[in-house]
């Protein structure tokens, strides 16, 4: 669906102006580019709705490939075609790329300077509150699901102790909780 | 950087091995790239001795704290493979055979579905399957964020590494300040020591 643009739900209007959106983005995403994609997305450019990008969210966790790439790709695809998915995909990698290849060079002067690694630390635990975040953002999208919300609610907290805390290999998690959630939607929607 | 620590000689058939069995990875990275670092560690550090263990353990560091897609850490393996085959253009080369095959065949393939499933988004399978993973994605935020949280690995002495992070989640939650600000804060507090 290309949703027609309105003050609320606007679009990208040129292949370079989605480009530059996603380089942007990427600059921000220290420890993880999600977080920011959600903010950026949903929230400032409103290029997705909060179900939108749930939806994407799935489809692209679920894929082989790393989960932000294809996110970006299934964004670009949504308002340009595959022209679209090449240019969030450049957007996304070329930028950061040659940073982190000019980094690589300077890691070697830095490496072992307290301050970089506190400063490093201190990026990553902020990340760590960043993606928590848009976790939490998105939970209002269960109220409206066919599911029952106290279904919801278990999957969430279930899932999250295989993963988090017991270390669960995600392929079976995804598999098993996941074709859970699934079948029990499938049941309860009407049509 | 340990680079230096090893001389490798790479014919074109290294690189194409390399080359196939990022390919090869690709298709298995369920969950993203990073779950299959156990496996390119056998492979780069294990069976050939292409990379030493501190630049395994250096690209995936510097790719966590560098702005951008973890997957980079990818590029940064393949950067020290090509740097120990003794030049800068086999770096490039490196960063290239590495970055196209972990990137190709996953992208093509979750196109390609993303696409069926956008065409075909009110079949009630479709939909279902939408709002039934839901519940799941937000778990699997939840368990990235804690486990990114949990990194530094020094048990009760982090706790002002997990104020932070609950702090940076509360205020991005429920305000609209821009993530560089939040950012910017945690890195001042590690670089004088606060966390």
């Amino acid at each position: 669906m290309t949703p027609a643009p309105s003050a609320d739900h606007p679009r990208p209007a040129s292949l370079s102006h989605l480009f530059v959106a996603f380089t942007l983005l990427a600059l921000q995403g220290f420890g993880g580019v999600l977080a920011v994609v959600q903010r950026e997305m949903v929230e400032r450019r409103r290029w997705l709705t909060q179900d939108e990008f749930l939806d994407d969210w799935a489809v692209a966790q679920i894929m082989p490939g790393p989960n932000v790439v294809n996110l970006a790709m299934m964004i670009g695809a949504r308002y340009f075609g595959l022209r679209g998915a090449m240019t969030a995909l450049a957007g996304l990698l070329a930028v950061p790329l040659v940073l982190i290849l000019v980094l690589v060079n300077l890691h070697a002067r830095f490496a072992g300077n307290p301050h970089v690694e506190g400063a490093l630390r201190g990026m990553a635990a902020v990340s760590a509150g960043l993606i928590a975040a848009a976790g939490l953002k998105l939970s209002n999208v269960l109220l409206r699901s066919a599911m029952p919300a106290a279904w919801c609610i278990a999957i969430t907290v279930l899932g999250f102790v295989l993963l988090a805390l017991l270390k669960a290999p995600l392929a079976w998690v995804l598999l098993g909780l996941g074709s859970l959630g699934c079948v029990l939607t499938y049941r309860k929607m009407t049509s | 950087m340990s680079a230096g620590a090893i001389h490798l000689s790479l014919g074109w058939h290294d690189w194409l091995n390399l080359f196939a069995h990022y390919l090869m990875l690709s298709l298995m990275s369920l969950g993203g790239a990073i779950s299959t670092t156990a496996e390119m560690h056998r492979f780069l550090v294990e069976q050939h001795g292409w990379l030493t263990q501190a630049q395994f353990n250096d690209a995936i560091a510097l790719a966590q704290a560098s702005p951008g897609p973890n997957v980079l850490f990818v590029a940064l393996m393949g950067w020290h493979v090509g740097m120990n085959a003794g030049s800068t253009t086999a770096a490039f080369l490196g960063v290239a055979v590495t970055m196209v095959g972990i990137m190709l065949p996953s992208t093509i393939f979750t196109y390609q579905v993303a696409q069926w499933g956008h065409r075909n988004r009110e079949l009630r399978a479709v939909r279902a399957f939408k709002q039934g993973m839901a519940p799941l994605v937000i778990a699997m935020l939840l368990s990235t964020a804690w486990i990114l949280a949990s990194s530094a690995g020094r048990g009760v002495a982090d706790w002002p590494l997990w104020a932070l992070a609950l702090a940076s989640c509360l205020v991005v939650w429920r305000t609209r300040l821009h993530l560089l600000w939040v950012l910017g804060a945690g890195a001042l507090l590690g670089a004088f020591g606060v966390v």
